[in-house]
């Protein structure tokens, strides 16, 4: 028996999930849910914007690096809105700048911090964010300090409108963007750059050894990152229309690390399931024990370590080959 | 050990192939760590087309050699000549876009990736990564990759994740990932170290095979002397950072003093020396 006769004996890889029928699936859910329960579109909102920018988060989990300051860049979104929109009020341009200045951030950290890995590249995150929180905070002549900044006046394509349209259209925009950049990173994971981040993971010296720069490879997904994260931002902003230096603080960053985990970095859906789940779970665990609802978010996520390692996204492709099988 | 010295760096031009000019050249490579030298004046020239086995005893700086040459380690003193360039301060990512590849003693697989996967990065790898939303399986890379696994008899676990694969068949994905970047030399760490030995020599034919196919000279390190005997066109034996004795198979192999410094003085000379 030769060796690849031995190795054929190795399981074959399993079938992918009709991953775009769930995502219809959900999208479709979440749009019921806001029909259904209005007060629940704010929610929602807000969720999928955390969503985007924790696919950003997913992308560095590929590599096997875990950022605790990814919340800097949804800040920069945050901030980009509060302090442009008296000038440019308008919602389609603000996106784009939010995204761009994040993504402009992104670059120059990420030129730093892609020459480190694991714990390192995590305190690294960690401490840049904190300096931008401290300069949210301390610089209260132009960021009003933790008092925040009001967001007022947006218009959506030169319209300005009723409070009921704009919560659809901001719910609408989330999802569209949502989808969007779920499609953009689902097609990067699966091409040669997004294979090659996978590797930094598993062997980084190998792609070092096929002429590849694993730092370059991270800082591609490093800027991509940050760039959802703006994009994030800006919806948050725009979403809550109240901006404070808490978006930059490591709590926010730990969130979109726990969000990460709950959902499961195995798909471009993972994000989303875990940020509504989370949002869902804040929002009815504060009603009903007010005091307690930080115990129950943390009985949640280690339930889904101990229980369900591949997160929320794991445990759903389990059940449904458990059922096709 | 001077006594058992053939073709070493004295008289290198005796036993030097037809070809003047060689693709590794190296001189005078030194390399300490702490007090151990593991490169203590390493001449050598690597001639196109050959197959050259490096054997000596572990520790001997067998892989510093491999190491420096791919620019993994630095050496303190000496140069390494590449097609006739000096490669020494080359970051391996720049030797291996000239030319050399590399597989290890530990093979360096994307282990969460099929080896279809593996095999198209480096092939992707080699003709440049940098597009973020082409599929990597898409048709041309998908079957370059395939007919590479073929050559190496890996087609029928193209599908398997490579951390499912048994010693033999990552052994051959790894020298199979080295041979995608297309290189002129490759530089083989121990390819059949860990490998049962009743599948051994397949898995040598099967390289051996691809290898002379593909024309790609080979420096390999190995440890089983029937290998070396049956498929190398000369052999360097290493010994304490120096290289103690050089030449072809069925004069280093039967040279007593190598059999009984380097193999071992019980050590018979291998089965099939001289053929």
């Amino acid at each position: 028996m030769s060796a690849t006769d031995r190795a054929l004996a190795a399981p074959p890889r399993t079938m992918r999930l009709p991953e775009a029928l769930l995502a219809v699936l959900g999208a479709a859910a979440l749009v019921l849910v806001a029909f259904l329960a209005p007060w629940l579109k704010f929610v929602l909102t807000v969720a999928l914007a955390k969503g985007i920018a924790v696919l950003g988060i997913l992308l560095l989990l590929r590599a096997g690096q875990v950022s605790f300051g990814h919340s800097m860049f949804l800040a920069v979104g945050a901030y980009t809105v509060a302090f442009l929109a008296p000038a440019v009020p308008e919602a389609l341009l603000l996106l784009p700048l939010g995204a761009l200045l994040a993504g402009i951030l992104g670059l120059v950290i990420g030129l730093f911090v892609v020459r480190y890995r694991d714990i390192f590249f995590g305190m690294l995150n960690l401490a840049l964010s904190m300096v931008l929180y401290s300069l949210l905070e301390k610089l209260y002549a132009l960021t009003k300090g933790t008092d925040g900044i009001r967001v007022s006046g947006l218009t959506f394509a030169g319209i300005t409108p009723d409070r009921e349209t704009q919560e659809w259209v901001m719910f609408g925009l989330a999802l569209v963007l949502a989808i969007g950049f779920g499609l953009l990173v689902r097609a990067y994971l699966a091409s040669p750059m997004g294979r090659a981040l996978a590797g930094i993971k598993t062997r980084e010296t190998r792609l070092e050894f096929m002429g590849v720069s694993a730092r370059r490879v991270l800082l591609f997904a490093y800027v991509m990152s940050a760039v959802m994260g703006g994009v994030g931002g800006t919806l948050v902003a725009m979403t809550t229309r109240h901006v404070t230096p808490q978006l930059a603080y490591w709590t926010s960053s730990g969130e979109l690390v726990f969000i990460a985990i709950l959902g499961g970095a195995g798909s471009a859906l993972g994000p989303f399931l875990g940020a509504t789940a989370f949002e869902l779970v804040r929002v009815y665990a504060a009603a009903a024990v007010a005091d307690a609802w930080q115990m129950i978010l943390g009985g949640v996520l280690l339930a889904v370590i101990l229980f369900a390692p591949g997160g929320l996204w794991g445990m759903l492709t389990s059940r449904l080959k458990g059922r096709g099988a | 050990m001077s006594a058992a010295v053939h073709g070493g760096p004295q008289d290198r031009g005796a036993n030097r192939p037809r070809q003047a000019t060689p693709l590794l050249s190296a001189r005078g490579l030194r390399l300490a760590f702490g007090g151990v030298k593991a490169a203590d004046g390493i001449d050598l020239d690597v001639m196109p087309g050959e197959f050259l086995a490096i054997i000596g005893p572990n520790g001997a700086g067998k892989t510093t050699f491999i190491n420096m040459s791919t620019g993994y380690l630095k050496p303190q003193d000496g140069t390494i000549t590449y097609d006739g360039q000096p490669i020494i301060g080359l970051s391996p990512r720049a030797i291996v876009r000239r030319g050399i590849g590399r597989s290890f003693q530990l093979p360096q697989l994307f282990t969460e990736h099929t080896v279809l996967e593996n095999a198209a990065l480096a092939i992707a790898a080699h003709a440049g990564i940098w597009s973020p939303f082409t599929p990597l399986l898409r048709r041309g890379y998908h079957d370059q990759a395939m007919a590479l696994l073929d050559r190496f008899g890996l087609g029928p676990v193209a599908q398997s994740r490579a951390d499912a694969l048994n010693e033999g068949a990552r052994k051959l994905a790894d020298i199979a990932m080295a041979v995608a970047l297309q290189p002129r030399l490759v530089l083989m760490d121990e390819p059949t170290s860990g490998v049962a030995a009743a599948e051994k020599m397949g898995i040598v034919e099967t390289l051996v095979r691809v290898l002379r196919d593909t024309g790609v000279t080979a420096v390999f390190v190995e440890h089983d002397m029937d290998v070396v005997a049956r498929f190398a066109d000369r052999v360097a034996v290493w010994s304490q950072g120096r290289i103690a004795a050089l030449g072809p198979p069925q004069q280093v192999l039967n040279d007593p003093a190598v059999l009984r410094d380097v193999i071992g003085i019980e050590a018979s000379p291998p089965s099939g020396a001289g053929h």
